[in-house]
């Protein structure tokens, strides 16, 4: 064995394929260069092949077809030379819960073989990069999602890897040690080590030195972030000033010829154009409209969206086809009264209050174990509030969480379906348990294997559907009785961008219905599409308004147009300067 | 930063062997402060061991019996009065066997004794006199412990009669024959088949379910892109859970000998030696499914189905293995349990008897031997 030398690439792929049984490749034939000094991003949808070309390069799989080489390594000869040469955190970071943040040090210290004596300056310096010195003592299970996953890095940071392979560290963590992470990591480029970063997320793509894009196992491109936003470059509109309901001047929007895209951004609309056209005008006839498109910098998903062919029409069969509810002269449908959830001395959810008016989208956005999905729960009646109360469709969930849940319709996390049974299976399930039976039932069956196109599907098991047709039928499981209320927890999550569009243009449609819907995500993102969101953090409410206005309370001079997420970490950052004042 | 492979072998060894105390050190962290450790490990073998020790027994002592004297003589009453003063029986009398058939129905007396009306007749006429048994045969056990005790009684009274020299030479010669030793109560060969059932528990079933977590938690990933090799991992994993086996049987041969009072005449050193040998086939079954399974779940199921189970019912712990139909008697042959078990009496009632346990132990490693070859192969350091 001789050392490799020290020349980029890092990483050679060279016609990777990779298959699990299922007949389309999980990656197919990808080609391509890793080099060092540099973040390169992993990037597409769940079921991309993200995770399973991490692993190719790690050497603990191997290609069927094609070859990895690591560091001058050949995965199938020398996995032991590349093993030696890397550190690798999977996507649960690889702790042992059970064992101190020092412990969890040491075991992989031995693991790697850092000599004895750089012990202490090694893990001085990790333990301050990760600001985890206080906490050497405290078992690994007990710290937060952002401490793990510094701990995570910090234990594959051990021995200076060559290469770094991180696989979706960003998952399910809050923005704010997510921004933490990245700046870590890119002070490690700063050193030459190559720096390999999985995601779901699109604005993290923007932020990498280099990415891979991948969709369904494909290579769909590779280059610069910016190379990538280019191809839209001009064809990007923020269309604000809009008078009436925008979801429905979106929808028309949407079927028009020219547009590729658009999504509802807060207040205003954003629309990916065609080349050479400009967004038509929807404005009305009086001159004093304030309708206006005006020109706005592309985004990665933007130009993602046009490289996959354009996103959904705006039309919505499934809005179409259910029946209206009439406005109710601006009465809550959804209240939430100092909703509060105690488990032992842990507050999960701490007095959170809100209501949401008929045929308007509210979010709860917020990191993982933030009170997002207990403050959920307690609204569905699933869970009893130690404090506080809550009304659905006018039941109080005290006394009547029966009857409200009838009301609802509520699609979990991760699409909770019967895997072992057919889409046709659980779609009859779901009716019998939302109480349709005979001819109703039968119908409302009927027009959902139309409108989701389940007909080529119905045998197929539903723990073997890819992940868009799995939300496209917990979706039509949870509309069958034509709920008044919508309760969705993390509806979209890593699902790819086109399925995301396909499933807001449903909910916008029957939102227009005047149906009320209930939204929990992690996703920033996502949050644009509501009328209103609350910020929870830590249990705690810490914003209420429109996606809008809380940008608006947190741009400055140096921020003049910020992000969902500038918001909410700039909204943490204030809250928390308060409590320590 | 190549050190490490250019190396000498000296170097390479010092590595080999840190790694290995620090998965060692870190899988006994894991055993002390997981709960669910210490329950398989512990509490539930004290649990078994109560059981075995106090709640069941195979021994049926005092069993009740209606006893019904159709025809009152000096002879019968004299019969009838053996019969109640048998330890095996706790007498209810009776006029007629009817007050008695619901009783025996709702399980309240056991069988009905009934000393017919021509008993005495019969005995005077020199016939051999006939004492009916009536047992409720859907409790085949039971029915045939009552039979074969009433007979013993009525074979005992005959032949003290004869003694006494009141009654004649017994019409057939009483062949005694009860089915369990009174001298040895069950619990005595129980209390040492249960260890067994004990390390079957720590070796098969608590080693699947820590390595199928590893496997569900991600560690075992993060561990194999590592230098770790796959069988530092194995052996990382197996000397700590080797310990805790062996230490779960010594805590429950301390309470054997000490609380249940069970003989122990063999040697120590056979203890060891049986028990040790006997955690390599529960160990590498504990390795080959969770590397089979990587889940919880299966894992912990099919621990129970193929290790737990099988150490229960076809080891000839509570079952002979002589009185199985022939095909589950093959299928005995590779329960490592079925050659731990009988040893394991043999040191705690007889003594060594060492040519017993060479064999034992031989086929016990064989058997050990295949699971690891299987565990080794399927533990590679690939994942998918």
């Amino acid at each position: 064995m001789t050392p490799a030398p020290d020349v980029a690439p890092f990483v050679r792929l060279t016609g990777v394929t990779k298959r699990f049984g299922a007949p389309a490749p999980a990656l197919d034939a990808v080609d391509g260069t890793i080099a060092g000094g540099r973040i390169t991003g992993l990037v597409g949808p769940d079921g991309a092949g993200k995770t399973t070309l991490i692993r190719l390069m790690t050497g603990l799989m191997l290609p069927d077809a094609g070859t990895v080489e690591v560091l001058g390594y050949d995965t199938r000869t020398d996995p032991a030379s590349i093993q030696a040469a890397i550190g690798y955190m999977p996507q649960r970071f690889g702790l042992y819960e059970d064992l101190s943040v020092q412990e969890n040090l040491d075991l992989y210290a031995d693991l790697r073989g850092l000599p004895t004596d750089e012990r202490t300056a090694t893990f001085g310096e990790l333990l301050e990069f990760t600001d985890l010195k206080r906490f050497t003592t405290r078992l690994a299970g007990k710290l937060s999602g952002g401490m793990k996953q510094k701990l995570g890095l910090a234990c594959a940071l051990l021995r200076k890897p060559r290469l770094l392979l991180l696989d979706e560290p960003g998952v399910g963590v809050d923005p704010i040690s997510r921004r933490d992470l990245w700046k870590m990591v890119e002070d490690l480029t700063a050193e030459g080590i190559g720096v390999v970063w999985s995601t779901a997320y699109l604005e993290e793509a923007e932020a990498c030195d280099h990415v891979f894009l991948f969709n369904q196992g494909r290579l769909l491109f590779t280059g610069r972030p910016q190379d990538m936003t280019e191809r839209v470059e001009d064809r990007v509109f923020r269309v604000s000033g809009i008078e009436g309901r925008r979801r429905e001047k979106l929808a028309r929007l949407l079927d028009d010829e020219g547009v590729v895209d658009g999504v509802i951004q807060g207040e205003a609309i954003r629309l990916v154009m065609k080349a050479g056209l400009e967004p038509p005008s929807l404005a009305g006839n009086g001159a004093a409209t304030a309708w206006r498109a005006d020109v706005t910098p592309p985004r990665f998903e933007d130009a993602f969206v046009d490289m996959l062919g354009g996103g959904p029409g705006g039309r919505s069969r499934l809005a179409e086809t259910q029946r209206t509810f009439a406005a109710n002269e601006g009465k809550a449908v959804i209240e939430a009264r100092g909703l509060t959830k105690r488990f032992g001395d842990f507050t999960a959810a701490d007095n959170i209050t809100f209501d949401i008016p008929r045929g308007q989208i509210f979010g709860l956005l917020g990191p993982n174990g933030a009170g997002k999905s207990t403050t959920f729960k307690m609204l569905c009646g699933l869970l009893k509030p130690t404090a506080g109360e809550g009304r659905v469709a006018g039941f109080d969930l005290r006394r009547d969480a029966a009857a409200a849940r009838n009301r609802l319709g509520y699609m979990a996390q991760k699409f909770s379906l019967y895997g072992d049974l057919s889409v046709t299976q659980n779609l009859n399930f779901f009716a019998g348990v939302y109480g349709l039976s005979g001819a109703k039932s039968r119908e409302r069956i009927e027009l959902m294997t139309e409108i989701f196109d389940f007909r080529p599907i119905h045998d197929m098991s539903a723990k073997d559907l890819p992940l868009g047709l799995k939300q496209r039928l917990a979706l039509a499981c949870a509309v069958l009785h034509e709920p008044e209320v919508l309760f969705l927890d993390e509806p979209t999550s890593g699902v790819d961008p086109i399925t995301r569009r396909e499933f807001w243009t449903h909910i916008n449609g029957l939102v227009e219905k005047g149906v009320t819907v209930l939204v929990t995500t992690h996703f920033m993102d996502e949050a644009e599409y509501c009328d209103r969101i609350s910020l929870i953090y830590r249990g705690r409410s810490i914003a209420l308004g429109s996606p809008d206005e809380m940008k608006k309370r947190v741009a400055n001079r140096d921020l003049p147009d910020p992000t969902m997420e500038d918001a909410f970490i700039a909204l943490v950052q204030g809250s928390e300067a308060k409590e320590a004042a | 930063m190549n050190r490490i492979r250019k190396s000498d072998g000296g170097e390479q060894r010092a590595g080999r062997a840190r790694r290995f105390a620090a998965l060692v050190r870190k899988e006994s962290y894991q055993i002390v402060r997981d709960p669910s450790s210490i329950l398989i490990a512990f509490v539930l073998p004290l649990i078994l061991l109560f059981l075995f020790g106090y709640g069941v027994s195979l021994d049926t002592t005092r069993t009740r019996v209606g006893l019904v004297v159709e025809e009152v003589t000096p002879l019968t009453r004299d019969l009838a009065a053996s019969f109640q003063a048998s330890r095996y029986f706790a007498v209810v009398n009776g006029n007629d066997r009817r007050e008695f058939e619901d009783d025996l129905v709702l399980g309240r007396v056991r069988g009905i004794l009934v000393i017919p009306a021509r008993f005495a007749a019969d005995h005077a006429a020199g016939r051999h006199p006939a004492v009916q048994v009536i047992v409720d045969g859907s409790d085949p056990n039971t029915a045939n412990f009552v039979q074969n005790y009433a007979q013993g009684t009525v074979a005992n009274w005959e032949r003290q009669r004869f003694t006494e020299g009141v009654g004649r030479s017994p019409a057939i010669a009483a062949e005694q024959r009860f089915w369990f030793n009174p001298e040895l109560t069950s619990r005595n060969f129980l209390v040492p088949g249960s260890i067994a059932i004990v390390m079957t528990l720590v070796g098969t079933l608590l080693t699947s379910l820590v390595v199928a977590r590893e496997w569900e938690r991600g560690t075992m990933e993060a561990m194999m892109a590592t230098p770790v090799s796959a069988a530092e991992l194995l052996a990382g994993k197996l000397l700590p859970y080797f310990i805790l086996g062996l230490t779960s049987m010594t805590l429950c041969v301390l309470l054997a000998v000490f609380l249940f009072g069970v003989p122990f005449r063999g040697s120590v050193a056979a203890l060891y030696a049986l028990s040790a040998t006997f955690l390599m086939p529960a160990l590498g079954q504990g390795l080959l499914i969770s590397a089979a399974t990587k889940n919880q779940f299966l894992a912990s199921q099919l621990a129970l189905i193929t290790a737990f189970l099988p150490a229960f019912l076809l080891s000839g712990f509570l079952f002979e293995i002589n009185s199985m139909p022939t095909v589950i008697q093959w299928i005995t042959f590779i329960v490592p349990a079925r050659y731990l078990i009988p040893s394991l009496q043999t040191v705690f009632l007889s003594g060594d008897i060492w040519p017993m346990f060479a064999r034992a132990i031989a086929v016990m490693l064989l058997i050990g031997s295949v699971f690891f070859a299987l565990a080794a192969r399927s533990t590679r350091k690939r994942i998918g």
